[in-house]
C-alpha cells in the first residue's frame, strides 16, 4: 500500500517537472505566436482602408494594430477561419481576398469560366461554317509567308522532311 | 503670364481639333478635297500647339510657381530638376495634356505619311483622331486645368480657378508638397511615358479600322498600313507593363512585381487585346480571313485604352460615390459608351462586306490555332475585366464592396496561360490552310519528348507542384521549338549559300523579321515564364525581430542585423537605415541597406528594400520596424524570390524581340497588295458616311 502510494506520488512528481519543464520552453520562445504565424493569418485579408493591400505588407498605423489584433488572437487560441470571421464580421467581406461564394458573388467565379464555354462554342460554330463555306475557294498554300524566299527554303524543308 | 498662354494654347486647340475633325468629315462626305486638306493643316497645327502648353506646364513646375495649383501639388522646391519635369504626367491634370499632347504628335506622325495610295481614308483618320483629342482637351480645359491658380475666398476656403473669384485674394505658397515619393523612382519615371505611348499608339490602328469601315474596304490595307503602329504600340505598352513591374518590385516592399491591382489590370487590358489582335491580323493578311474579328479585337482595344484612362483617372476604383462625385469619370463613362456603341453599330452596319476570302481547311491549321489563342487571351480578359468590375456592381447592387484579390486572378487565368504556352509551343510548326494532326505531331514529337526530361527531372528532384511542373515543361517545350525552327532556317542557309552560323541567322531574321521577332518575343515569354514560376510557386519568406548582432536564417540564407542609423535628407525625408550582412551557404556575400523613408511634406513613408540579386535567386530585405530610442532592436521580413531576375531578363528579350519585328521594311506593298473584292471606292473622297 505504501509502495503504491510513493509510486503515485513519484509519477505526480514527474509530471510536474514534466509540466514546469514546458511551461519554460513556451516562455523560452517569446511565448506568443511568430511574425510568420500573424503574417500567414494577415496575408489572407486586406486593409479595408488602403485600396487593394494585403494586411501583412500594409505599412499604415491602422494595418500594425489589426496585425496586433492578430496576434492576440492567436495568442488566445483562436483559428485562422476564426479571426477571418472575426474581421469579416468587423469590417464586412471586402477583408477577404476573394468574395465569399454566395448570393450575388457567385457571379464573380460563374462568370468568367461561362464565357469561356461561350466563346469556345462561338469558335467551334465559326470553323464549322468556314470548313463547310462552299463559296470560297480552299486554299493549300504553304505556311510560308509572303516572302518567296521563305516559301522556297521551307518547300525544301518540306521535301526533306518527307 | 505663362499659366494664361498655356491656358489659351489649350483652347485653341481644343477648337482646332474641333474644326479638324468637323472639316474633315464634312468635307469627305461633300467631296470637298480642299476642306479635307484644311481638316489635315488644322491636324498638324495641334502638336505645336500643345506642346506649347506641356512646355508651359513644365516651365511653371521647374520654375517653382506654387500659385498654380498643380504646381503646389506635385513640385517642392528640394527636388531635383528632372523629377520636376516629369511631374508633368505626376498628376491627374498634368498627365491629361501629356495624353493629349502624345495624341497630336501621333496624329501629326500619320497625317506627314504618304497619302497617295489611300487618300479616302485620311478624313476620317483626321475625324477619329481629333475626336478623341478633342476629348482629352475638353477634361483638361474644363474640369482638370493644371493652370487653375490657387485663391483664398472671402470665408477662408481654398480654392482653385483661372479667374479670380469675387472676394477672394491670391494664394501663393512658400512650398509645395512635392511629388508623391512612390513616383520618385527611375521606373516610374519613365514608365506612365511608356504606358501613355501605347494607350495612344492603339488609337491609330483603330482610327484606320474605322476610316476602312466607313470608306466601305473590305481589303487589309488598313491593317498593313497600321502593323507597325500596332507593334509599336504593343512595344510601349509591354515596356510600361515590365517597368511597373519593376518599379513596384523596388518600391512597394511587398518582395513581388504584380499584385493583380486594378491599375494594373487597367493597363494590362489593352495588352492582351493588342496582342490577340497582333496574332489575328496575320491571318487577314495571309489568308482574307477573320475580318469580322479583327475589327471587333481594334475597337475593344481602343475601347480599353479609353477604360483604363477612366478607371485610373475617375475614382471609379475606391469607390462608386468617388466616380459619381468626380467631375470626369461620367465624362470618360459617355466617350466610352458613345465610340465604342458607334463603333460596333458601324461593324455591323458593314458587316456584309468584310467576307471571308477564304476557308479553314483544318482544325490544326495555323489560323485554326490563332483562333485559340484568340480564344485564351479573350478568356484572361474576362477574368480580368469582370474581376476589375465586380466590387463596383457589388457596391452598387448590395451597397457593400468586396475584395477581387490575386488568388481569383491567379486561380482563374493559371490554365489559360499553360494552355498559350502550349499553343505557342506547337502553331509554328503548323501550316496555313494544311496542317493536320497528323503533321503536326509529325513536327511537334522530338522537342516534346525532349522537353518530357524536364517534368521527369523536376520530380525526381523531388518538386512535386503540379503547376510549377507543368509549366517548366511547356516553358521547354516552346523554348526548344522556337530554337529549332531558328535551326532548321539557319540549317537551311547554311546549305544554300554556305554562309557560317551567325550570319545565316542574321540574315534568315532580316529577311522576315516579323516572323523570327514573334518567335525571339516567344524566347522572352519562355524566360519571364521561369520567373514567374519560380517566384510565384517557390518564394518563400520569413519575419522576425532582431537585436544587434542576432541571425535570421531563410533557405540557405542567413542574415545578421549589424547596425541602424536614423537620419534626415536635403530633400525632406527622415531616413531609417540598416545595415545586414548577408551569407550564403555560410559565405559572406555582402551587406545590404533595407531603409524606410519617411517623406514629412506628404506624411507618407516608402520602404526601400535591400535585394541581392543573382540570376539564380533574389535575397529581399525589408526593414519593417525599429525601436526609434535604443536602435537596439529591428523587425525585418525577408522574402527569398527563386528565379525572379529571368521576369526582367525575358523582358529584355520580349523588347528586342518586338523591336526586331517592328523594325522597318523597305515597303512591298505595290506588288503584294491584295486588292480584292469589295473595294467599291474609286473615288478619292467618296461619300463616306453612306
Amino acid at each position: 500500500m505504501k509502495r503504491r502510494f510513493l509510486n503515485q506520488v513519484r509519477i505526480l512528481a514527474l509530471l510536474l517537472v514534466f509540466l514546469q519543464l514546458t511551461t519554460l520552453t513556451v516562455h523560452g520562445q517569446g511565448g506568443g505566436p511568430s511574425d510568420d504565424e500573424v503574417n500567414a493569418v494577415a496575408s489572407q485579408l486586406y486593409c479595408p482602408v488602403c485600396e487593394n493591400v494585403p494586411l501583412d505588407v500594409c505599412p499604415t498605423q491602422a494595418c500594425e494594430q489589426w496585425r496586433a489584433t492578430i496576434r492576440e488572437k492567436l495568442a488566445l487560441g483562436w483559428t485562422e477561419s476564426e479571426i477571418k470571421g472575426y474581421f469579416v464580421e468587423q469590417y464586412g467581406a471586402r477583408v477577404l481576398a476573394t468574395p465569399p461564394a454566395e448570393g450575388l458573388n457567385w457571379l464573380v467565379y460563374i462568370l468568367p469560366p461561362l464565357a469561356l464555354v461561350g466563346g469556345a462554342f462561338v469558335l467551334v460554330r465559326a470553323v464549322k461554317t468556314w470548313q463547310s463555306n462552299p463559296e470560297v475557294e480552299p486554299v493549300t498554300s504553304s505556311s510560308a509567308d509572303d516572302d518567296p524566299y521563305l516559301a522556297q527554303f521551307e518547300e525544301e524543308l518540306r521535301r526533306r522532311d518527307a | 503670364m505663362i499659366a494664361n498662354f498655356g491656358y489659351f494654347a489649350l483652347i485653341i486647340t481644343f477648337i482646332t481639333a474641333l474644326y479638324g475633325a468637323g472639316a474633315a468629315a464634312y468635307g469627305a462626305i461633300q467631296r470637298k478635297p480642299e476642306l479635307v486638306e484644311s481638316a489635315r493643316r488644322a491636324m498638324l497645327l495641334t502638336f505645336p500647339l500643345t506642346t506649347l502648353a506641356a512646355l508651359s506646364i513644365i516651365v511653371l513646375l521647374v520654375t517653382g510657381h506654387y500659385e498654380i495649383r498643380y504646381v503646389a501639388t506635385v513640385t517642392s522646391s528640394s527636388m531635383p530638376t528632372y523629377l520636376k519635369v516629369t511631374a508633368l504626367w505626376g498628376g491627374q491634370e498634368g498627365s491629361l495634356v501629356f495624353w493629349s499632347w502624345l495624341m497630336s504628335a501621333f496624329a501629326t506622325a500619320a497625317s506627314l505619311r504618304k497619302w497617295d495610295r489611300d487618300r479616302e481614308l485620311l478624313p476620317w483618320i483626321v475625324v477619329v483622331t481629333m475626336v478623341t483629342l478633342a476629348f482629352f482637351l475638353s477634361l483638361v480645359i474644363f474640369f482638370e486645368n493644371p493652370f487653375a491658380r490657387l485663391w483664398l475666398s472671402s470665408d477662408g476656403q481654398q480654392v482653385a480657378a483661372m479667374l479670380q473669384p469675387v472676394g477672394a485674394r491670391s494664394l501663393s505658397p512658400s512650398d509645395g508638397q512635392g511629388l508623391n515619393p512612390l513616383l520618385r523612382h527611375p521606373g516610374m519615371v519613365i514608365h506612365p511615358p511608356m504606358l501613355y505611348l501605347g494607350f495612344v499608339s492603339f488609337v491609330m490602328p483603330y482610327a484606320f479600322a474605322m476610316a476602312a469601315l466607313i470608306t466601305r474596304r473590305s481589303d487589309d490595307r488598313w491593317i498593313r498600313i497600321t502593323r507597325r503602329w500596332a507593334l509599336v504600340a504593343w512595344l510601349f505598352l509591354s515596356l510600361g507593363l515590365i517597368l511597373g513591374g519593376r518599379w513596384a518590385y523596388d518600391v512597394l516592399g511587398w518582395g513581388g512585381y504584380w499584385g493583380w491591382d486594378p491599375v494594373e489590370i487597367a493597363a494590362f487590358m489593352p495588352w492582351l487585346t493588342g496582342t490577340a489582335f497582333l496574332h489575328s491580323v496575320m491571318v487577314q493578311e495571309k489568308k482574307g480571313m477573320l475580318k469580322h474579328w479583327n475589327m471587333i479585337l481594334i475597337i475593344l482595344t481602343y475601347a480599353l485604352v479609353i477604360f483604363g484612362t477612366f478607371l485610373t483617372r475617375s475614382g471609379v476604383l475606391s469607390s462608386v460615390h468617388a466616380f459619381a462625385q468626380s467631375a470626369i469619370g461620367p465624362m470618360f463613362f459617355v466617350f466610352i459608351g458613345v465610340t465604342a456603341l458607334g463603333s460596333l453599330a458601324l461593324l455591323v452596319e458593314r458587316w456584309s462586306i468584310l467576307k471571308s476570302e477564304n476557308h479553314l481547311g483544318s482544325m490544326f491549321s495555323r489560323e485554326a490555332l490563332f483562333l485559340l489563342n484568340n480564344l485564351l487571351f479573350m478568356g484572361i480578359l474576362v477574368v480580368c475585366f469582370w474581376g476589375v468590375i465586380f466590387p463596383l456592381i457589388s457596391e452598387l447592387v448590395t451597397g457593400s464592396k468586396v475584395t477581387v484579390g490575386p488568388p481569383f486572378y491567379e486561380r482563374a487565368t493559371s490554365p489559360l496561360w499553360l494552355g498559350l504556352l502550349l499553343l505557342m509551343g506547337v502553331a509554328p510548326l503548323s501550316a496555313y490552310a494544311s496542317s493536320t494532326f497528323r503533321t503536326i505531331g509529325r513536327a511537334v514529337w522530338k522537342p516534346a519528348l525532349v522537353s518530357l526530361a524536364v517534368p521527369l527531372g523536376l520530380f525526381l528532384a523531388g518538386y512535386r507542384s503540379i503547376g510549377a511542373i507543368l509549366g517548366y515543361w511547356l516553358a521547354v517545350f516552346v523554348a526548344l521549338v522556337t530554337l529549332y525552327e531558328f535551326w532548321r532556317g539557319a540549317l537551311a542557309r547554311m546549305r544554300r549559300h554556305g554562309e557560317a552560323l551567325p550570319l545565316a541567322l542574321w540574315r534568315l531574321a532580316g529577311r522576315n523579321r516579323r516572323r523570327y521577332g514573334g518567335y525571339v518575343i516567344h524566347l522572352g515569354v519562355v524566360l519571364m515564364a521561369f520567373g514567374i514560376i519560380g517566384i510565384e510557386v517557390f518564394q518563400t519568406e520569413t519575419q522576425a525581430t532582431l537585436s544587434q548582432g542576432e541571425q535570421l536564417t531563410l533557405g540557405h540564407y542567413v542574415m545578421t542585423y549589424d547596425a541602424l542609423s536614423q537620419f534626415d535628407t536635403a530633400d525632406g525625408r527622415n531616413v531609417a537605415r540598416a545595415v545586414v550582412s548577408v551569407y550564403h551557404d555560410g559565405k559572406y556575400v555582402g551587406e545590404l541597406y533595407p531603409r524606410k523613408d519617411y517623406y514629412y511634406a506628404s506624411q507618407q513613408p516608402m520602404t526601400i528594400p535591400g535585394v541581392r540579386s543573382t540570376l539564380e535567386d533574389d535575397f529581399y530585405v525589408l526593414l519593417v520596424g525599429w525601436e526609434p530610442i535604443a536602435q537596439q532592436g529591428a523587425t525585418f521580413k525577408v522574402y527569398h524570390n527563386p528565379l525572379v531576375n529571368f521576369v526582367w531578363l525575358g523582358g529584355l528579350v520580349f523588347i528586342l524581340g518586338t523591336a526586331v519585328a517592328a523594325w522597318p521594311d523597305p515597303d512591298p506593298e505595290p506588288a503584294r497588295s491584295r486588292m480584292r473584292a469589295g473595294r467599291s471606292t474609286a473615288s478619292a473622297y467618296p461619300t463616306g458616311a453612306a
